[in-house]
């Protein structure tokens, strides 16, 4: 049964995430309304939210893919896992210390919409957000299996993979693309300088805390 | 830290010119002789305060012979870009160039402007050693931080190679190097701004450090050696695209002047002076099929004059040029301003209809031949050079000077600093505002106005207008 919570309770985190990332006008919303402003009004809109979807489904992946090779190596799990917690607190750290202008963002033309995306999720250490999450799942995934061989694991922790960023993405699509259509639609430009909160220290302070509780949740290495 | 967008930053251009009316404004001072110190006068510019058009505070700078002309802000409404989700900036600071020492200020505004202070100083050879760059003029905020244009290359004369853009981080004021990659044929470099969304720049030419610094040479203007092209970039690729060249005849195409609304694919330039005929010129330029296109909108014609009210330099042509020295947009992209530095008037032209500019308003102050006085009584010395628009588009200010040496050759002898106020009828028409006239510190002249909060050649807009 607590199996089942837990297993619950990280679906959750995944989904959750996604619409966090979705509602941050800084992970673009803002722009599928300037596509619909700019061009043909809402189907640009609709339009712009496909390649901005697949920029942050690849991002996603970028992180957990290399993931889903380690975790066949059940000998280190607790490594691979103590590893990805402190892979989030490091990004957290450097993101709380390092603010600077993000000029490398500002070099991508508007036209390329997913690979801004996909760009701006990687800068921000969205994925690594993902990774306790997923490795939890495959964690728990294993212990249900009979820790058998290599295939098998490869059979669970490659899908897995894919259904926890496709889960993630269409989180973070649905709810970026709820604000865009809104703010086109009835509430209008003044909506963006109302609520873009400046949530850079928040963000990369969860990462940190994500990280921390992950760590205490895997405790120390067994025997 | 800001923990929302910086208010003064807008969306649209629409949205910004219902932001509340300015209160403050800063303009440049320059001692022409370089004897003293240039300065930052900030003028109150609130009718229903006592000190109306009054100098109330000014930074002094620690050197002298530094030529202030043109200054803008580290951030503005470019940073609502949906792209580059960094929309913490602060519009706090004001970066001034000095065009003859290549010197560079940052200037704190923070908390009032009443209280503004020296933030940073850039000195020469930094600007030199990370650019291979000399005489920084125009300042625009846009994605990838602070985007400052040049005057001069390398070299002691500045001609050590062509002149270009250079990038400043926007919240340490660090150098960061050379904007372009390929310039393709540019040598010359002037003003430049852009289409954030669009992503195009646009860039035009004055001349050569020794085509202006000692004056204007008039043999190089009788055989066209000025800049007389317009050029377009890919602004995140900082590639060049297209040159329009306007005719070696139209001599200096100095301010770029794009529509505010990013969804309008053209804007304007203004030309000097036509080397056949003294005319001077607005250009519109605009992008149809791929490609830029410009063509001569507005022609201004010479005024008659007796050879003894003329200085030397125009005692021969019996004719005083209009001289286009500044031109600037409201921010709804319906009138453009056009400041006639010889002949002494600013013309207001309704360009609803881009391709067909009609004259809707003209105020007459100083000039060459007329001198016309303020209608305070005062003598407005010089003529309407540098222009700026309120936001809301009710009020526009503008001072007298143009450039040190120009100045001298053109009105000999000293006519003294005026920046002064007209208000803009609701359908067009200008009418000088007798109540406003600013006192500057004696020996000085008065070069850039920026305004509080933003103006109509500083911000840069995201999103179009609904």
């Amino acid at each position: 049964m607590g199996g089942d919570w837990a297993t619950a309770g990280l679906w959750l985190a995944v989904a959750a995430s996604g619409l966090y990332h979705g509602l941050s006008p800084g992970m673009g919303w803002p722009l599928a309304v300037s596509a619909g402003l700019m061009g043909g009004g809402r189907g640009e809109l609709l339009r712009a939210l496909g390649p901005l979807a697949l920029g942050h489904f690849i991002a996603m992946l970028a992180i957990l893919l290399p993931f889903t090779l380690l975790v066949t190596l059940i000998r280190w799990e607790w490594e691979i896992r103590a590893a990805a917690a402190l892979m989030l607190v490091g990004a957290g750290l450097v993101l709380l210390f390092w603010r600077r202008h993000p000029r490398a963002l500002a070099r991508i033309a508007p036209h390329r919409l997913a690979f801004w995306s996909f760009a701006v999720a990687m800068a921000h250490g969205a994925g690594l957000m993902l990774l306790p999450a997923y490795l939890g799942l495959c964690g728990l995934d294993l212990d249900a299996a009979d820790h058998a061989a290599l295939g098998t694991l490869m059979r669970t922790s490659l899908p897995l993979a894919l259904l926890v960023a496709v889960l993630h993405t269409a989180a973070m699509i649905a709810a970026g693309g709820t604000v865009a259509v809104l703010v086109h639609a009835w509430l209008g430009l003044g909506f963006l300088r109302r609520s873009w909160l400046n949530l850079d220290a928040v963000w990369a302070a969860s990462l940190v805390l994500v990280g921390g509780i992950s760590l205490y949740l895997i405790g120390p290495r067994p025997l | 830290m800001n923990l929302r967008p910086d208010p003064t930053f807008y969306p649209t251009a629409q949205m910004a010119m219902s932001a509340p009316v300015e209160t403050f404004a800063y303009t440049l001072m320059l001692s022409p002789d370089g004897s003293r110190p240039d300065g930052l006068a900030v003028v109150n510019v609130d009718p229903a305060s006592g000190d109306f058009g009054k100098v109330v505070h000014t930074v002094m700078m620690p050197n002298t012979g530094d030529e202030f002309h043109h200054f803008g802000w580290n951030a503005c409404s470019s940073a609502l870009s949906p792209l580059t989700g960094h929309a913490f900036l602060q519009r706090r600071y004001l970066i001034i160039p000095g065009i003859r020492s290549s010197r560079i200020y940052v200037i704190d505004t923070w908390p009032s402007p009443a209280e503004a202070k020296i933030h940073k100083i850039i000195e020469p050879e930094e600007l030199f050693a990370k650019t291979g760059y000399s005489r920084p003029h125009t300042i625009h905020c846009g994605p990838e931080g602070i985007y400052v244009s040049t005057l001069g290359g390398g070299g002691p004369d500045g001609t050590d190679g062509p002149p270009g853009i250079f990038i400043m981080d926007c919240e340490t004021f660090e150098i960061r190097g050379r904007w372009e990659i390929d310039r393709g044929p540019q040598d010359k470099h002037y003003d430049f701004w852009w289409n954030l969304p669009r992503d195009y720049m646009v860039s035009s030419e004055w001349g050569l450090p020794p085509q202006f610094e000692n004056g204007l040479v008039p043999e190089d203007l009788l055989s066209n050696k000025y800049g007389h092209a317009i050029h377009f970039w890919d602004l995140r690729g900082r590639r060049h695209l297209q040159t329009i060249d306007l005719g070696e005849n139209h001599q200096m195409a100095l301010e770029i002047r794009p529509a505010h609304d990013p969804i309008k694919e053209h804007g304007f330039c203004g030309v000097v002076v036509d080397t056949t005929n003294l005319e001077g010129s607005i250009w519109t330029w605009w992008r149809e099929g791929g490609k830029f296109h410009a063509k001569k909108t507005v022609a201004i014609p010479p005024q008659p004059a007796a050879a003894d009210d003329l200085p030397p330099l125009l005692k021969g042509f019996e004719a005083v040029p209009p001289l286009i020295t500044d031109i600037d947009l409201s921010l709804d992209d319906r009138f453009i301003y056009v400041s006639c530095w010889g002949t002494g008037e600013m013309h207001q032209y309704d360009v609803s209809d881009p391709m067909a500019p009609r004259l809707a308003g003209k105020v007459e102050v100083g000039g060459i031949v007329k001198k016309t006085p303020h209608p305070n009584g005062q003598p407005f010395g010089y003529g309407p050079q540098m222009v700026e628009i309120s936001r809301d588009g009710k009020r526009v200010y503008w001072t007298n000077s143009l450039y040190s040496t120009w100045d001298d050759q053109f009105y000999p002898g000293e006519r003294g600093a005026a920046m002064v106020k007209a208000d803009v009828g609701l359908d067009g028409g200008l009418t000088l505002d007798e109540k406003f006239w600013v006192a500057f510190p004696e020996g000085y002249r008065a070069h850039q106005i920026r305004l509080e909060g933003g103006d109509c050649s500083t911000d840069s807009f995201c999103y179009p207008n609904v």
